[in-house]
This record gives structure tokens, C-alpha cells and sequence, in this order.
């Protein structure tokens, strides 16, 4: 009885075993059909849950809401887009949001380069180390814990007026507007500057330094010349980083921001959370879908991608 | 109301314990009434976080048998979308605010409610037995369980003569210390203000406003933006910069000042000349309900005035039941006269519930703006 149930089984295992040396024999002569078996399940993911989520979003900014009972009519129009380019307030918030975007990577750009230039060029492997902690280490804190912490120094009597009152100088009222926006975002997205850049100067070799000023160029013209275009695929993906996350925020305008501070993301909340007017928000977040298209054809002429 | 959860957060921490020693003090705990018809088993309740604690939940579960799932929403919208999920089957109960009652009503979610079921009914309020947020034609939908009015706080450090009148939070003179709530329904608390400060407009109810009176408000707010500092979105904001010195006026509830003032800041609150805005939340019964006699041994307990006391208590408000003054007070001695139990129907006459802007007037003349409105005129004025 034993016996008989053990060869059968071998019998079956055999047979599985042939099948799979079958299975894969004919894969190995399409090699189209297996590579396409390998990619489904990720591809799969890929379609459903990526794409069918920006398509879903696409449709529904084509339809628009009952303003009595709350519900999405099926019905094709283009209202929500005529509301966006004819409203003033809309394209001021639209602008307002990839201006300051833009303003946080220039001054990432800016911070972070002499910062990663030196960590490459002139700090010791110890020295290098210490500074790798101490730009990784905020990131591992809470993002709100961080903002938060800049709303109680740039508070009317925050830490940063009591260190100006206490040296005899007069506070500043610089909490709860968009200065204070553009401080808290450059300081956040800093160190996902300062780490492209520091790998695109870390891949410039040594020789072509030597060979600059062998050639007889002066540091500026070295630093022109050879470091900043061998570095510029770090900078273009840092800014991909600072500009993106910068565009998508929400929470900092909430938080730090004053009156007229609002970003493309607090229009889209306020229209899904308190006016339940998806639509809207669905129409409106293809703005910034539209600019991160662009930037990113752009950053891909630049040859940013190579390096991430 | 809409951004709410804030104020649930940190009241509850501090009072819990306070409440929780006198609900266990309470030998006699507050019983359920007698419906007809056993309990399901079980209740799914929609409500505002802060709404459904423990401390009186558990109480009900163990005497009712009814089990209480609970779901927090954050906004007055997203308890109407989870009134309709699952075509509307889902949830039982839900603590509907003025601003989302009528579009329950008026949308079929909810049914009629048989009031002569609740004991404590006759003990309520009576503005608040058959208000027109949760009252049509004279059928009830809801059943009212707490409010609470808009007021107007200040630095009484700063400010020393005690302001009148909501013109303070439009005068230039604070430019720059301002700060209102971040809502569009902000907009009715200008339209009260000019509906005394310029009767020519005609504005009787600040949530019906024809195109013009719409357009009168918002150019009053617009004149106010330059002196706000911020549009607070959380309670929590609004503690915050009265505590730095960046706002020394505003438009508050009565949660903040009783925050500041527990925290050693010397700010104060009025109701001014022209009244205040509110919230008035109701529990209402879905109309597709699967445990309607557990909603209705839920409803008839949470009107009880031991849990309208601990609900006021808990969270910063005013409960329904004239009867809960007592046990207000003994849960926090002087807590009925603080959110003015103790002389309820003249405070309330003072208060200009919350409910949704439509563009069908009251009178059903077409003529009124509607909440979507607001809502773009509000991005407009904050900009």
C-alpha cells in the first residue's frame, strides 16, 4: 500500500518534472514569450495600479458634480478647465506654486554644491562621514516634527526674534508668509540635492582637474569649464527631487504659510475634502502633472537620468 | 463643521481622566431606554473623532449588547459620502452637522426619526427640539445632541477695552494680528456682520445670500485679508499664534480660550452685539439602517445627561438636554455655567446655526448662491 502510494507519487513528481523541463525548453526557443511571462506580474502592476489611477484621474476631470446632491455626473465637459484658464485666482496659485518650486532648487542648487564639492574634494574620509550623518540624519525625524520646529523659530516670538531682539536688533516678521515657505522647503529638500550632486562630483576624475590647470586654466575658468558641466546630470536630478517635491507639498503651505500662500495641493484638498468637487481637483492636478512632464523632458536632454 | 478633529485631539487628554473618575463614580449609570424590540447586536456609527469615547460607549456595549463599531470622519462632506456608501446600508448613525444635514435629508439618506422614543426629548433645548436643520416639515430627521457658538477671542493683554462688535476683526488697526478659520463657511460670519452694519443689503439669514449680498460679503472679507495674519485650518493653529504673539484677535470657539486660559495665557471671548455663528450636530438614522433598534437605544442613551455632560465636557460644547447642568457640574465643577447650560435659550438666541448655502432659498426663489460657490469665492479672498 506504502509502496504503490510512493510511486505514484514519484510518478507525479516525474511528470511535473518533465512538464518544467518542457516549459522552459520552449521558452528558451521564444525568448519573446519568455521575457514577457517574466514582466507581466510587474507590468501588470504597473498598468493597473499607475496608469489606471492617472487615466481615472484624467476622465473625471472631464466630468463635474450636482451641486444639490454631491454627485459626479457622468457627462462629458470642459467647464472645469474653462473655470481654471478663466479665473484669475487659479493661475495666480498655479504660477505662485512653480515659482517657488523653482526658487527651492536654485537655492538647493546654490547650498548644496559647495557643500558637495567640499565633502568630495576636501574632507577626509572621517570628516566625510560625519557630514554624510548629518545631512541623512534629519530625513530619518518626521517631516511635520520639522516643519513644525520652523514655525516655533520664525513665530512672532520665536526663537530666531528673541536671538535678533537679544543682540539689539528688531524682530522680523517673517513667520506665516511665503518667505517662511521658501526657507522651511530650501532647508526639507536639501539633502536630496546635496546627494546627486555629491555623486556626479565624485565620478569626475581626478586627471581632468590636473589636466585643466596643466593646460594653464585658472580655478574659475577649471570650475567652468570641466566641474560644473561633469557635475550638471547631479544638479538636473537633484532638481528633479527639490522642484517635484516642492510642486506635489501641501502640508508646509498649511503650516507655515500666511494668507495668499495656498499651493496647487490646497486647492486640490479643499476641492476633494471640503467642496467634494473631484472634478475640479482631478482638472486642476493635471497642472502639475503638465510642468513635471515638462521638466522632465527637459532633464532628460541633460542626460540626468544616467546618473540616478 | 469642517475642520474639527483638531479640537477633539487635545481636550480629550486632558479632561479624559477627569471624566472617566465620574462616570465611574456614577453608581447609577445612565440606563438605555426601553425600545421596542431587541438590539441587533451590533450599531456602525459615522461620527466626529471625540464623539464616541470609550468612557460612555463601553457602559452602552455591556447594558445593550449592541456592539459599537465606530468611524471617524474629518469633514461635514466626508460624513455625507460615508452616509451613501455601500448604498447607504453601511452605517446606521451618523453626528451630522448643520452644513451636512439638510443634504442628508434632502438626498433620502436618512429617515424620519420617532422622537417619542427618547425619554430625554422633552428636556431638550426647545430651539433645538425641531430646529430647520434637522426638522422638515415638521418631520424630525435628527435628534440634536450638542452646539456651540463662534466667538470673537482676543489678547486681553493687548486689547484692554473688551471689543463689542465683529467690526474688531476688520479693523486696521490689528493689521497684521488678525486670524479667522480657514472655511468657506467664514463667509456667513461676514454676511452677519453686515447684515447689522448695513440692513440696505437686505441680508436676514447669513447662509442665503443672493449673488449681490454674496459679492458684499466677499468684498469685506477681501478688504480683511491684508490684515490677517494666518487662516488657521487646525484649533491647534489658532492656540499657537495667540501663544507667540502673532495674532492677538480672531475668530475662535470656545475650545480655544478655554486652552489659553488653562495654559496661563490671558485672553478672553465674547459673543459680540451681532450674534455668532455655530455648530448644532444631530444624530441622524440612515434611511437603509439594518439595526434600527440599536440606534434608537443608542440615540435615547447618548441624550442622557450623564453623556450630554461628559460629551460637553469632553470636548468644549454645549449639550441639549437642560437636564445635564447638573452633572456637568459635578464632572467639572462650574462647567454649566462656563458653556452657558445654565442660561441656554438666550445664549442660544444668539447663535446663527451652521447649515449648507444652496441656491434654492428657504422661500424656494432660485436666488441664493450655492456652498460650491463659497467655496471658489473663499480661494479667491485668501488667494
Amino acid at each position: 500500500m506504502i509502496d504503490s502510494l510512493h510511486t505514484s507519487n514519484d510518478k507525479a513528481a516525474g511528470q511535473v518534472a518533465l512538464g518544467f523541463r518542457r516549459l522552459s525548453a520552449g521558452l528558451w526557443r521564444r525568448p519573446a514569450l519568455g521575457a514577457g511571462l517574466l514582466l507581466a506580474p510587474p507590468l501588470g502592476w504597473f498598468i493597473l495600479i499607475y496608469l489606471a489611477a492617472l487615466l481615472a484621474l484624467f476622465l473625471s476631470a472631464f466630468w463635474s458634480v450636482n451641486s444639490f446632491t454631491g454627485d459626479i455626473v457622468h457627462e462629458w465637459t470642459f467647464k472645469n478647465f474653462a473655470t481654471i484658464l478663466s479665473s484669475d485666482i487659479y493661475q495666480r496659485i498655479a504660477i505662485r506654486t512653480v515659482l517657488m518650486a523653482a526658487a527651492v532648487t536654485i537655492t538647493d542648487i546654490i547650498l548644496a554644491f559647495p557643500f558637495a564639492y567640499f565633502m568630495v574634494r576636501l574632507a577626509g574620509p572621517r570628516l566625510r562621514i560625519v557630514l554624510f550623518t548629518l545631512v541623512l540624519v534629519p530625513l530619518w525625524s518626521s517631516y511635520l516634527a520639522r516643519v513644525y520646529a520652523w514655525r516655533l523659530i520664525l513665530a512672532h516670538d520665536g526663537a530666531l526674534n528673541w536671538a535678533l531682539r537679544g543682540i539689539g536688533f528688531e524682530g522680523v516678521e517673517i513667520g506665516y508668509t511665503n518667505w517662511a515657505m521658501w526657507i522651511v522647503f530650501s532647508y526639507i529638500w536639501l539633502p536630496f540635492m546635496i546627494m546627486p550632486i555629491y555623486a556626479a562630483i565624485e565620478r569626475i576624475p581626478f586627471s581632468l582637474f590636473e589636466a585643466s590647470q596643466d593646460l594653464g586654466a585658472k580655478a574659475w575658468r577649471t570650475f567652468g569649464k570641466v566641474i560644473l558641466p561633469l557635475s550638471m546630470p547631479g544638479i538636473v536630478a537633484g532638481s528633479i527631487f527639490t522642484f517635484s517635491l516642492t510642486l506635489g507639498d501641501y502640508i508646509t503651505p498649511v503650516l507655515v504659510g500666511g494668507p495668499g500662500s495656498d499651493f496647487i495641493g490646497n486647492v486640490v484638498y479643499a476641492n476633494v475634502g471640503i467642496a467634494n468637487n473631484i472634478p475640479f481637483a482631478a482638472a486642476y492636478a493635471t497642472i502639475p502633472l503638465i510642468v513635471m512632464a515638462l521638466y522632465l523632458a527637459f532633464a532628460r536632454r541633460t542626460g540626468a537620468f544616467d546618473v540616478m | 463643521m469642517m475642520h474639527r478633529m483638531s479640537r477633539f485631539t487635545v481636550t480629550g487628554t486632558i479632561l479624559v481622566a477627569a471624566l472617566g473618575l465620574s462616570l465611574s463614580a456614577c453608581d447609577d449609570k445612565p440606563k438605555a431606554a426601553a425600545v421596542s424590540g431587541e438590539g441587533e447586536g451590533a450599531l456602525n456609527i459615522v461620527a466626529w473623532e471625540g464623539y464616541a469615547e470609550d468612557s460612555w460607549i463601553k457602559p452602552f456595549e455591556k447594558e445593550t449588547g449592541c456592539i459599537v463599531n465606530r468611524k471617524y470622519a474629518g469633514s461635514s462632506d466626508e460624513m455625507v459620502a460615508l452616509m451613501r456608501s455601500g448604498g447607504g446600508a453601511e452605517y446606521d448613525l451618523v453626528s451630522a452637522s448643520g452644513d451636512a444635514s439638510l443634504r442628508l435629508i434632502l438626498g433620502g439618506d436618512v429617515q424620519e426619526i420617532d422622537v417619542s422614543q427618547i425619554p430625554d426629548f422633552v428636556n431638550f433645548i426647545p430651539e433645538l427640539q425641531a430646529p430647520p436643520h434637522n426638522t422638515l416639515n415638521g418631520k424630525h430627521y435628527g435628534l440634536s445632541y450638542e452646539w456651540g457658538p463662534n466667538v470673537l477671542m482676543y489678547n486681553a493683554d493687548k486689547i484692554t477695552t473688551a471689543p463689542t462688535s465683529w467690526a474688531a476683526i476688520y479693523d486696521p488697526a490689528y493689521k497684521g494680528q488678525v486670524t479667522v478659520p480657514d472655511n468657506p463657511i467664514q463667509i456667513a460670519d461676514a454676511a452677519l456682520y453686515l447684515s447689522k452694519k448695513d440692513p440696505s443689503l437686505g441680508i436676514t439669514d447669513p447662509y442665503e445670500l443672493t449673488p449681490a449680498q454674496l459679492d458684499a460679503a466677499v468684498a469685506l472679507l477681501k478688504e480683511q485679508a491684508p490684515l490677517i495674519k494666518k487662516y488657521w485650518a487646525l484649533a491647534s493653529d489658532e492656540i499657537e499664534l495667540f501663544k507667540n504673539g502673532d495674532a492677538i484677535i480672531g475668530a475662535s470657539w470656545p475650545y480655544q480660550t478655554n486652552t489659553l486660559k488653562a495654559g496661563g495665557a490671558n485672553v478672553a471671548d465674547t459673543i459680540p452685539v451681532e450674534g455668532a455663528t455655530g455648530w448644532a450636530d444631530s444624530w441622524m438614522l440612515s434611511a437603509k439602517s439594518k439595526h434600527v433598534n440599536c440606534a434608537y437605544k443608542f440615540m435615547a442613551y447618548v441624550s442622557t445627561p450623564d453623556v450630554q455632560a461628559a460629551q460637553a465636557i469632553y470636548f468644549g460644547e454645549t449639550p441639549a438636554n437642560l437636564k445635564a447642568c447638573e452633572a456637568m457640574d459635578k464632572a467639572d465643577a462650574g462647567s454649566c455655567a462656563k458653556y452657558h447650560l445654565d442660561d441656554a435659550t438666550t445664549y442660544i438666541k444668539q447663535i446663527r446655526f451652521w447649515k449648507t448655502p444652496q441656491e434654492t432659498c428657504s422661500d424656494g426663489q432660485a436666488n441664493c448662491t450655492s456652498y460650491t460657490t463659497w467655496q471658489q469665492k473663499w480661494q479667491e479672498i485668501k488667494g
